[in-house]
């Protein structure tokens, strides 16, 4: 039972961080139809711009936020320059030029940063608490970590349903040219929406960063588990990738757990595709709405 | 008010409108008529950049408003309803109605107590996602998301399509109202020739992407031979 417990917590410590990546996916997905699979390498170069900050003696929380603006910068930078110009071709114009962004993004991590892993304070203790005379498998870093995700993700359901940018945010993802003849900057939600998308995604970064090091591939097993979190909420719904993410989290601690950890992997990818098998649409989709 | 001379317009290499030159008088409501394809919507949407002008003029007020980009039209003042209404279903009626004054500040709420009242089904499904809207109140909704713009210019494709006749009139006669009360300018594309002549000021026939007639209504009405090549009634 109390190891039942730990591999519950540390699977929702886990599915925070999991469903922040799902949750950068799906906010790109939604306004631009594009699957952004440079997620992994934006989110592993503003994790290195928060160590380096943090290595020449900053305080965490100076690369902390680092991290965060760069994420902000770094997402309206690549919408800017490079995904502009595949917005409205082919699908497959975008998946390749996203690709392309990751692979460059690596290649120049690794001749600014080189190729060893580096590795990456906590905000916390990561020492689990202690709980009636026992240590569980739950830090103060691990509370810090779902608090924080929770925190984003309460601040862009505001952002998206009550403010008027938010408003213009959602009227440009569902319905671009009637969005532009009612005066609204489409060009620019695009821009606000990957540069909200990509500080998520560098949030998770450094949250994770402390459990698998920086160096420029560790993250793409990071993606592959946002992106089956947000393939199991459904592409389409913020709401679904954070419950994706938690319940990835929680799938893959069990297995974890229970079967071994080299599992993981294996684990994560029987998920997605029997997701895709069974509920392509996520688990919460239901019956697409008729457009008139 | 706006003056349309020699315009042409393609879909790639297919000639929309060919050399096509009309004038909207400030206050008036004009029709745009012909049958399917002749290019009606085609024209609207070259006025409002959504689609490029191959050449010739578009004045707005006398400033040429070629090739401008769409979100600047509608602050000079030029509101744009297209055809299938445009309506955004999957946010609630009022959201729909502020993204169309958002643009003028104060969250996109200066306004809406005039749309309300003069389209009072909407105010009691204000809440409701617009998806859950009839074809009539959908196209309320259209007209009443385009005037949040307090537009001096308004644009309409096709009102009253898809519509049970009785509700096409009342659309007719709303935007009749609108004229005579507000002095607004409309410009309206249908092909119920019939309804719109009945509130129109002036009308023209467009037909393979060329102006055949530009007249008065009753002009048009009388002129048999008109009326059975062009305007089916």
């Amino acid at each position: 039972m109390a190891r039942f417990v730990d591999l519950t917590l540390n699977g929702i410590a886990n599915g925070a961080i999991y469903a922040a990546v799902a949750l950068s996916l799906v906010l790109i997905w939604r306004a631009t139809r594009i699957l952004n699979f440079a997620q992994a390498g934006m989110l592993m170069f503003t994790t290195f711009i928060a160590w380096t900050a943090i290595d020449h003696g900053a305080s965490y929380w100076v690369g902390f936020a680092l991290a965060l603006v760069s994420g902000l910068a770094l997402g309206a930078l690549v919408e800017r320059t490079v995904v502009r110009r595949v917005e409205g071709a082919p699908p497959l114009n975008a998946i390749i030029v996203t690709l392309g962004v990751l692979v460059l993004l690596q290649a120049i991590a690794g001749m600014l940063w080189g190729g060893n892993p580096r590795s990456f304070p906590p905000a916390f203790s990561i020492k689990g608490f202690d709980i009636g005379g026992r240590t569980v498998l739950f830090s103060p870093f691990d509370l810090f970590t779902v608090l924080v995700v929770a925190g984003v993700m309460v601040g862009l359901m505001l952002l998206f349903s009550r403010t008027t940018l938010g408003l213009r945010m959602r009227a440009a993802a569902f319905e671009p040219e009637v969005s532009r003849l009612l005066g609204v900057r489409v060009g620019d939600m695009f821009t606000v929406g990957w540069a909200l998308a990509s500080l998520t995604g560098s949030l998770a970064g450094v949250l994770v960063a402390p459990a698998v090091f920086v160096a420029p591939n560790t993250f793409d097993s990071v993606l592959v588990f946002g992106f089956t979190a947000a393939v199991l909420g459904g592409l389409e719904s913020p709401g679904g990738a954070v419950v994706g993410g938690g319940l990835l989290g929680l799938a893959l601690s069990y297995i974890s757990g229970y079967a071994g950890s080299e599992t993981v992997t294996l684990g994560a990818l029987v998920i997605l595709v029997l997701t895709l098998m069974v509920r392509p649409n996520g688990l919460f989709a239901h019956a697409q709405e008729r457009r008139v | 008010m706006l003056r349309v001379d020699g315009l042409q317009a393609s879909y790639g290499p297919v000639r929309a409108l060919d050399d096509v030159s009309f004038e909207v008088v400030a206050g008036s409501l004009t029709a745009v008529l012909g049958a399917n394809g002749a290019g009606k919507t085609s024209l609207l949407r070259a006025i409002s950049g959504l689609i490029p002008a191959r050449a010739g003029r578009i004045e707005f007020d006398g400033a040429d408003i070629a090739g401008m980009p769409v979100e600047r039209l509608v602050r000079l003042g030029v509101a744009h309803v297209p055809e299938g209404r445009g309506v955004i279903g999957e946010l609630g009626v009022e959201e729909n109605l502020r993204l169309g004054g958002l643009w003028r500040g104060s969250g996109g709420r200066d306004g809406l107590g005039d749309v309300y009242d003069l389209f009072p089904r909407l105010e009691e499904r204000r809440a409701q996602p617009a998806s859950t809207l009839s074809g009539g109140e959908r196209q309320m909704l259209a007209i009443g998301r385009a005037l949040m713009a307090r537009p001096r210019l308004l644009l309409l494709d096709e009102p009253s399509l898809g519509l049970a006749p009785r509700l096409a009139a009342q659309i007719m006669r709303t935007l009749r109202d609108l004229r005579d009360r507000t002095g607004l300018t409309v410009l309206l594309v249908e092909q119920n020739a019939k309804a719109a002549l009945s509130v129109a000021n002036r009308a023209i026939v467009l037909s393979l992407g060329r102006v055949v007639a530009d007249d008065e209504p009753e002009a048009l009405a009388g002129d048999e031979t008109l009326r059975h090549a062009y305007l089916g009634f």
